[in-house]
């Protein structure tokens, strides 16, 4: 009857890969776990892709991968890199095959010269004003700035957390945990008057305290990335 | 219409029945009517801590259940004019308290008394929440050390978003931070927390800090607040805590560990 019930378009989304090196599910689901236990509310109910680049030739019992993988709170979505045996077993458990789309070498910044004059729809990007929380964000309180950047007058305590899709600046200690680009804004960045962090994290790139340490710790700085590569540099430079 | 003060920690033992008994009559020897109310629901401390354990036949929850009547249920102190403790049942559990009937008990003592002292149980379930539920005031009961900090600034959390206070859009619950057993000493070498650090970390208003010491063994033991102890380093911690209460400015003491005499530098002690 409708035409318009349904309409089908591709799109592209941030996903979790979960690189394997073992088809042993015990082993990865200890090491995923712990990884999870650093921050728990990152992860609920992330949606996985699994990479078996590592695993070429080997069988991999991908019934019990899906149940880890959701007893640890996870979506499994589907596999990728996978060998034509492994896409067989994948696809019986009810996973999707998925292929990387092929990293671009053009960088998202370079302009392109030519002129093609095309009538196009051009989303106009929405000016969506700043979450402002003017005091301190204690422990066991989480914050998020959903669509929009993040402004804390105050400390964010230990077991305190903010998270935001678009920056988050923290004029006060970072000692709890901040995750900027929470729907994969690589661009985005996390600011903070001093930082004692036990978790940064942008578009999922995350570092614990443990790696914080060694850098700008107790000191001011910007929290971004680097490529992939997460950096804390310097608000003086 | 009275003050409704919480005391209150989230960490267990840190000294908030203590510093209740201590607050509440101090308060009232300064003559405010006071009246402290124990929200630990079947631990039952306060009365204790107060020495009147003897005298309890009603309690809070007798009151909200109406089987008692308020003034059948206050107990008056012996030793300081307008002074007053609600007593907790020992035998009920913490669910016994609803928040309609808590509020009922504290507008009725709101006619009556200057300030209501609420002595919290530990954590941050029900028990707690009732207790603080309906503060105007908190003082945050913290030891300096680590695992005492975290709990206090998850209260703090709670009392800006759980409280009557959040939940209506008033004027936020005022936050005082109360540091107790206070060891200058084992701040020297690092065992503790400074009270720099811990202000730092928390961010409020410091109301008092109170060195650890005998003079809150010996007071508990006797059932008399340590207040009553005018001598006592604790007892005139608390003194002056109570005159910052009431908006005066007053130096603190007993940060530093107190010089020893050449005697006991040569003899120890
Ligand atoms: N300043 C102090 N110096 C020495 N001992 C103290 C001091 N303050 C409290 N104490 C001791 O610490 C213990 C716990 O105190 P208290 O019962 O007041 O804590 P609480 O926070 O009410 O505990 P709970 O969470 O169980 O209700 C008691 O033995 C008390 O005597
Ligand atoms: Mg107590």
């Amino acid at each position: 009857m409708s035409e318009t019930a349904i309409e089908l378009k591709g799109s592209g989304f941030t996903l979790s890969v979960l690189h394997i090196a073992t088809n042993d599910i015990a082993a990865i689901t200890a090491a995923l776990d712990a990884k999870i236990s650093q921050a728990p509310s990152f992860f609920a109910m992330a949606p996985i892709v699994v990479n078996l680049e590592k695993l070429a030739e080997q069988t991999i019992d991908f019934v019990a991968l899906k149940e880890a993988l959701v007893a640890l709170n996870l979506v499994p979505v589907g596999v990728t890199a996978a060998t034509d045996e492994q896409k067989v077993a994948a696809k019986e458990a009810g996973l999707a095959v998925m292929i990387a789309a092929k990293q671009t070498a053009a960088p998202t910044q370079e302009v392109k010269v030519e002129r093609v004059e095309v009538p196009v729809e051009v989303p106009v990007a929405q000016y969506v004003p700043a979450m402002v929380v003017k005091t301190n964000v204690r422990s066991g309180q989480q914050i998020y700035a959903k669509g929009t950047d993040l402004i804390v007058h105050g400390a964010v305590s230990n077991g305190g957390e903010v998270i935001a899709d678009g920056n988050i600046h923290i004029y006060g200690t970072l000692r709890g945990k901040a995750a900027a680009g929470a729907q994969g804004d690589q661009n985005a960045r996390i600011y903070a008057q001093n930082i004692q962090a036990e978790l940064v994290s942008i578009s999922g790139n995350y570092w614990t305290s443990e790696q914080i340490q060694e850098h700008r710790w107790q000191q001011s700085g910007c929290i971004h990335l680097d490529g992939e590569q997460l950096t804390i540099s310097s608000l003086q430079e | 219409m009275a003050r409704i003060i919480v005391v209150t920690s989230g960490k267990g033992g840190v000294g908030k029945t203590t510093s209740s008994a201590a607050i509440g009559t101090g308060l009232a020897l300064q003559g405010k009517k006071t009246v402290i109310v124990d929200f630990d629901i079947g631990l039952r401390n306060l009365d204790l801590i107060m020495g009147v354990e003897r005298r309890v036949v009603y309690d809070f929850v007798n009151v909200i259940n109406g089987e008692a009547n308020l003034n059948q249920a206050l107990i008056k102190d012996k030793r300081v004019d307008g002074l007053f403790i609600l007593p907790a049942s020992q035998t009920r559990d913490k669910d016994a308290l609803t928040l309609d009937g808590v509020e009922k008990v504290l507008d009725e003592l709101s006619e009556q008394f200057d300030y209501i002292i609420c002595d919290s149980p530990a954590g941050i379930e029900q028990g707690a929440l009732m207790a603080l539920y309906f503060a105007d005031e908190a003082i945050v009961v913290t030891n300096p050390e680590v695992s005492s900090v975290r709990d206090s600034d998850r209260i703090l959390g709670i009392l800006a978003s759980k409280s009557r206070r959040a939940e209506k859009g008033l004027d936020p619950v005022k936050e005082n931070l109360l540091l107790t057993r206070y060891n200058p000493s084992r701040v020297e070498r690092g065992d503790m927390l400074s009270v720099e650090d811990v202000k730092e970390i928390l961010a409020i208003p410091l109301l008092g800090v109170i060195p650890e010491s005998q003079a809150v063994l010996k007071a508990s033991n006797l059932g008399e607040p340590v207040v009553l102890d005018e001598q006592s380093d604790a007892g005139q911690a608390y003194l002056d805590a109570i005159s910052r209460l009431e908006g005066n400015e007053v130096d603190f003491r007993f940060l530093t560990e107190p010089k020893k005499g050449i005697f006991k530098r040569i003899f120890g002690g």
